[in-house]
């Protein structure tokens, strides 16, 4: 009896979840200009690196110029997800979902958008700035994962500036310092995707280092966000 | 108003006494590079641990303070926080002036290098963390909302920066004695790669230095309840 309890709230959980996560890719769609400014964004930066580089960089150039853009376009994506939340509608979503719910949908949410821009973007990479990765199928995991970090990170970052009436600055001056360390691994990390040896197991070290904190960055959020959530 | 006398004062204060008089008198052993610079490790270190140990405490009433929102906890989160800084910009200091005779002179290292040496970005993320838990903090006008979600961001922030000063330079090699890449495995602490004599006087630095911290964090505190007498409300 218990355990058909359970099932059923989890169900209804998994479900507000979706219907969350629904909502957000709608508004997307019907208002594509932030959308298409994020592209846009990617775009114009890259073609700017390229303008300003005479020459296509060499491997740790292109990794840390990569990573950087990475970051920046995380916090122009991601930073709109609470902020464009109005009070009202906050108040309405309070009256019917948790907030468990609530950052689990958003967080879904910003992974999957990351992710779709990390991609494009390491298309734009290659096609303007040449492609000196060495296991292309690597980088893209590697890539994967990375902007799941940072997506994951900025989602809550954004959540918290939110509430402080701030705009942009406050979510890149809070995030920058708690995305580091992550960044830091997952640059490492890049490196074996442009055929640097790396001394047995220490690639997986890396990943399963990073996948520790994303995980922990979920759980942090599950258990942090309901204090955020009530005003 | 007597004056109290708390034990831990008293001895925070003989440990630091015994620290300087010991620390420059006793034999220490003699290494290449190092040489008498050794001595530095019951200064420079002590402010790591004596950060690390308030950054935790800081940690610690955050957590208590979102448990009751008792608004008491935050004024104890935000003093611990700030004099967790000090000591960090403190082992920065003593760091920099070892590093000019030692990595910088003996070893030949540029500034840049060193700068780029992972327990220094560590520390470097530990003060940006902290830099930016102070201007979260003084973007709000509600004092409610200013507690609770920086008690927020104090945990989650904390909670990355484990990873970062902990686990990251051991995996990666560092100029640090007692590192990876030098000649054995964990920095500070092995018991085995410590002098007998040296720890004699590193462990009791590290009490006396972090009951130090405790100490001007507690009158900070005492201070900040003073002024906010009548919004504390028990």
């Amino acid at each position: 009896m218990n355990s058909l309890v359970e099932n059923h709230n989890f169900a209804t959980m998994n479900s507000k979840v979706f219907a969350l996560l629904q909502k957000d890719i709608l508004i997307e769609l019907r208002q594509k200009h932030t959308f298409y400014g994020i592209l846009l964004y990617i775009a114009s930066t890259i073609f700017v690196i390229y303008l300003s580089i005479a020459e296509e960089p060499d491997a740790q150039v292109w990794n840390s110029l990569f990573w950087v853009i990475q970051l920046f376009v995380c916090v122009n994506a991601v930073a709109k997800s609470f902020l464009q939340e109005s009070k009202g509608r906050m108040l309405y979503f309070f009256s019917i979902c948790s907030p468990v719910d609530f950052i689990i949908s958003k967080m879904i949410y910003n992974v999957l958008l990351m992710i779709f821009m990390s991609l494009i973007s390491l298309i734009l990479f290659t096609v303007f700035l040449g492609n000196p990765v060495f296991n292309m199928l690597k980088f893209t995991g590697i890539v994967i994962i990375g902007g799941t970090g940072i997506s994951l990170v900025f989602t809550l970052m954004s959540a918290i500036a939110a509430k402080a009436q701030q705009n942009a600055a406050l979510i890149a001056i809070l995030g920058f310092p708690v995305i580091l360390p992550q960044l830091m691994l997952v640059m490492k990390m890049s490196k074996t995707a442009f055929a640097e040896v790396f001394r047995d197991g220490a690639v997986l070290q890396l990943t399963g280092l990073t996948l520790a904190m994303n995980l922990l960055v979920i759980i942090l959020g599950v258990i942090l966000f309901p204090y955020l959530w009530k005003d | 108003m007597p004056l109290k006398k708390s034990w831990w004062k008293i001895l925070s204060f003989v440990l630091l006494v015994y620290t300087i008089v010991a620390g420059f008198l006793l034999d220490v052993p003699h290494l290449p590079i190092l040489n008498e610079t050794i001595r530095n490790l019951y200064f420079h270190v002590c402010m790591w641990f004596g950060m690390m140990i308030l950054f935790g405490t800081s940690f610690y009433y955050s957590i208590k303070y979102l448990r009751g929102f008792n608004y008491r906890n935050d004024i104890y989160a935000l003093n611990f926080a700030a004099v967790g800084c000090l000591f960090g910009i403190l082992g920065y200091a003593t760091g920099f002036e070892w590093v000019n005779v030692t990595w910088v002179t003996d070893q030949g290292q540029s500034i840049g290098s060193v700068l780029k040496e992972p327990k220094l970005i560590g520390a470097a993320i530990a003060l940006l963390i902290y830099g930016a838990y102070f201007v979260l903090r003084g973007s709000f006008t509600d004092i409610d909302k200013r507690a609770r979600i920086s008690a927020v961001y104090n945990i989650f922030a904390f909670a990355m920066l484990f990873p970062s000063i902990w686990i990251i330079p051991r995996i990666v090699g560092s100029l640090h004695p007692g590192a990876p890449g030098s000649d054995s495995g964990n920095p500070a602490l092995d018991r085995t790669d410590l002098d007998a004599t040296m720890r004699m006087v590193f462990y009791p630095a590290i009490i006396g230095w972090t009951l130090l911290g405790v100490w001007i964090a507690t009158l900070k505190i005492r201070i900040q309840l003073m002024k906010d007498k009548n919004i504390i409300n028990e």
